[in-house]
């Protein structure tokens, strides 16, 4: 049984390359390196949901995130970006109050993570999921289907306008 | 027991949360918050799936995952245009600089 031995080596490798990709989103100075580790973040989190059986999630995850929302911040970190004021990436809250308050936060929903007993219900072999997602789509979730792509269009709009050039006179 | 089982990726979700929430906090460029913030939606969607996977079964899971990421596009689209729109008026996007509307 090969699978019993690679799957949480699989899992342990793919949680290590999000969680130090995610560090160095957290803690580079510079932001084109932070957009780069975001990519390692995604792409981690894209290979923890194929290990979690949601092949569809997880192709919408590269698809959306990498391929439209990180080009997307690539974009404008070129647009704005300016090489030389390095005091763009400034602590604004102070390193060890943020360090506090983020650890506070994380020790409490570590403990409540590790300590709940979750209802847990063995899992069933990984099978594709597309048919149901649609179905879900169609059915249960038709209302909040259709308001997700009038909230769509609204950003659409809102995007253009914000970022279109003002015609003065 | 030695297999992979939810605590794991409710930890794991738990570390990148944290770490999204060190960036929103530190970080006065406003992309580097926007960042942070898709480090937290993606720690939350990482505990739907794994809840939907270990817990419930179904599509529930999945399919709010799939809503999140929509709206993360939408605010990452809207976000960059106020960043951009900030970047026109202010020469920087330092966070700290817009603070013309502070009464």
């Amino acid at each position: 049984m090969s699978e019993v031995s690679l799957g949480p080596a699989v899992f342990w490798l793919l949680a290590a390359v999000t969680v130090v990709s995610a560090a160095a989103v957290a803690f580079s100075g510079n932001i084109v390196y932070s957009a780069f580790a975001l990519m390692g973040t995604l792409m981690g989190v894209a290979g923890l949901y194929v290990c979690l059986a949601a092949d569809f999630v997880a192709v919408v995850q590269v698809l959306l995130y990498v391929g439209g929302i990180l080009v997307l911040t690539l974009f404008a970190v070129m647009l704005t970006h300016r090489i030389a004021d390095v005091r763009v990436s400034n602590r604004s809250v102070g390193r060890w109050p943020a360090v506090f308050i983020a650890g506070a936060v994380g020790a409490v929903m570590l403990r409540a993570a590790l300590r709940t007993a979750w209802r847990v219900q063995p899992a069933g072999a990984p099978e594709p999921t597309t048919y149901g997602i649609g179905n879900a789509f169609l059915r249960e979730y038709l209302l909040p289907f259709e308001l997700a792509s009038v909230v769509l269009l609204a950003a659409l709009v809102g995007a253009v306008v914000l970022s279109r050039k003002e015609l003065k006179e | 027991m030695s297999g992979i089982g939810v605590h794991h990726y409710v930890a794991v979700s738990v570390i990148v949360f944290v770490l999204g929430l060190y960036c929103v906090l530190t970080r006065r460029n406003a992309i580097g918050i926007l960042m942070g913030v898709e480090l937290i939606l993606n720690s939350a969607n990482l505990n739907y799936l794994a809840f939907a996977r270990y817990s419930s079964g179904g599509y529930d899971g999945q399919v709010f995952a799939i809503f999140v990421i929509m709206l993360a596009a939408a605010e990452a689209a809207i976000g960059l245009a106020i960043v951009l729109g900030i970047y026109q008026t202010f020469q920087t996007i330092d966070v700290e600089a817009a603070e013309t509307l502070r009464g």
